[in-house]
């Protein structure tokens, strides 16, 4: 079969067809995966949060609320953990632009009583080895079950109580930062 | 030239990574461990078919003028299609690779493919290079990345192997570039004998 010719109206509608064609079939799949990923996105939440708050009865993705943080557009998302309808703990979604590369995601999970739960990393872009290493458990483990009233949430670098990650001081104070924010997140809520 | 000489040459004689030094952004990324590296490999063969596959389909029926784009209109649908189905069944997978499916669009081995191959074959033998051609890329990236997770992290596919640090450098940048280096030296080497 002889090639099309390269004039206007060829390429025109050739480029035409083969747009249409695609955008057609990718909204089909869009439609099809739309679904499996945004029950991927919530079965994630809810094990981070699972994850950071240990007793509680209800479900905290359907009571989820934002609170607007002095970042712009990242507001943080507030799960509120309730066993038998009193209110057991809060999850939140935190965030500190202050890392060695980008933003870190944190989910705080704060006690009733004003206590740091656990903390779960949800997304971070620090150095392998090195900032990463805030994952691990020597690192997040002295945010156990410490009252952050007491507990200065910083690095002792900076006055704080909080070891560093060696050679990733910059992680470790975003980590702090982000951590901090949900704290006083939680200290300012309304709901009870 | 038979389909299998044809589907043998993606791995040593014309891999796409170790010989002609194609689409090292990738390859530099995510081959920091053995897992990431056979996710990524997946994914960019099945492009590499899907597109190869496609091209030939219709490069009757698209004017010269206007291949380029077309192509990669093509390209850049099936890569969408990976990163929405990736997304949605194997999150995990998805999390790691990040920004590096998406980037498999400006791979210049799946348009190099296209351009060189696919464009001037019939569809058998574009079939059967896309699947050589993806399969020697998934090939390159693994041997790159069961060092690199070896040296640097030691562990195989994320099994620990001894409780100790390994040497950061591999899982970072230069060390890619390293062992790089040393796997195209062999190869270099072996193509010669």
């Amino acid at each position: 079969m002889a090639k099309t010719e390269s004039t206007f109206i060829n390429m025109l509608i050739t480029l035409f067809v083969i747009t249409l064609v695609a955008s057609t079939a990718l909204a089909y799949i869009y439609d099809i995966t739309k679904e499996p990923i945004a029950a991927a996105e919530a079965a994630r939440k809810q094990a981070a949060i699972s994850n950071v708050i240990n007793d509680y009865d209800n479900d905290p993705v359907s009571e989820m609320y934002k609170v607007a943080s002095p970042f712009k557009g990242d507001s943080l998302e507030c799960y509120p953990a309730r066993k038998e309808g009193k209110l057991a703990g809060m999850a939140i979604r935190t965030i500190s632009k202050k890392g060695y590369s980008g933003s870190i995601w944190l989910m705080v999970g704060i006690t009733a009583d004003g206590k740091i739960n656990n903390i779960e990393v949800l997304d971070h872009k620090e150095t392998p080895g090195l900032g990463a290493k805030m994952k691990e458990l020597f690192f997040k483990d002295q945010f156990r079950n410490v009252d952050p009233s007491i507990f200065r949430l910083k690095v002792k670098k900076d006055g704080g109580d909080v070891d560093a990650i060696t050679a990733a001081t910059i992680s470790s104070r975003a980590f702090c930062e982000a951590t901090q924010l949900a704290v006083d997140t939680f200290n300012n809520k309304e709901i009870k | 030239m038979n389909h299998w000489k044809n589907f043998i040459k993606g791995f040593i004689r014309e891999n796409p990574v170790l010989v002609l030094l194609l689409g090292m952004c990738p390859t530099l990324g995510v081959s920091s461990s053995a897992n990431n590296a056979i996710g990524m490999g997946m994914a960019t063969t099945f492009v590499l078919v899907m597109s190869n596959l496609s091209i030939t389909l219709v490069k009757d029926f698209i004017p010269d003028k206007v291949r380029i784009p077309a192509y990669i209109i093509l390209i850049a649908s099936f890569v969408t299609v990976v990163e929405l189905v990736m997304s949605g069944y194997f999150p995990a997978l998805y999390t790691q690779l990040g920004i590096f499916i998406p980037l498999i669009v400006v791979n210049c081995i799946v348009l190099g493919r296209a351009e060189a191959f696919a464009s001037k074959n019939k569809v058998i033998p574009s079939l059967i290079d896309g699947l050589g051609m993806g399969l020697g890329f998934t090939f390159a990236l693994l041997i790159l990345g069961i060092f690199r997770e070896l040296l640097g992290n030691l562990s195989i596919f994320g099994y620990k192997l001894i409780e100790a640090d390994g040497a950061l450098v591999f899982i970072l940048a230069p060390g890619a570039f390293i062992t790089l280096g040393f796997i195209i030296a062999v190869i270099n080497q072996l193509k010669k004998t």
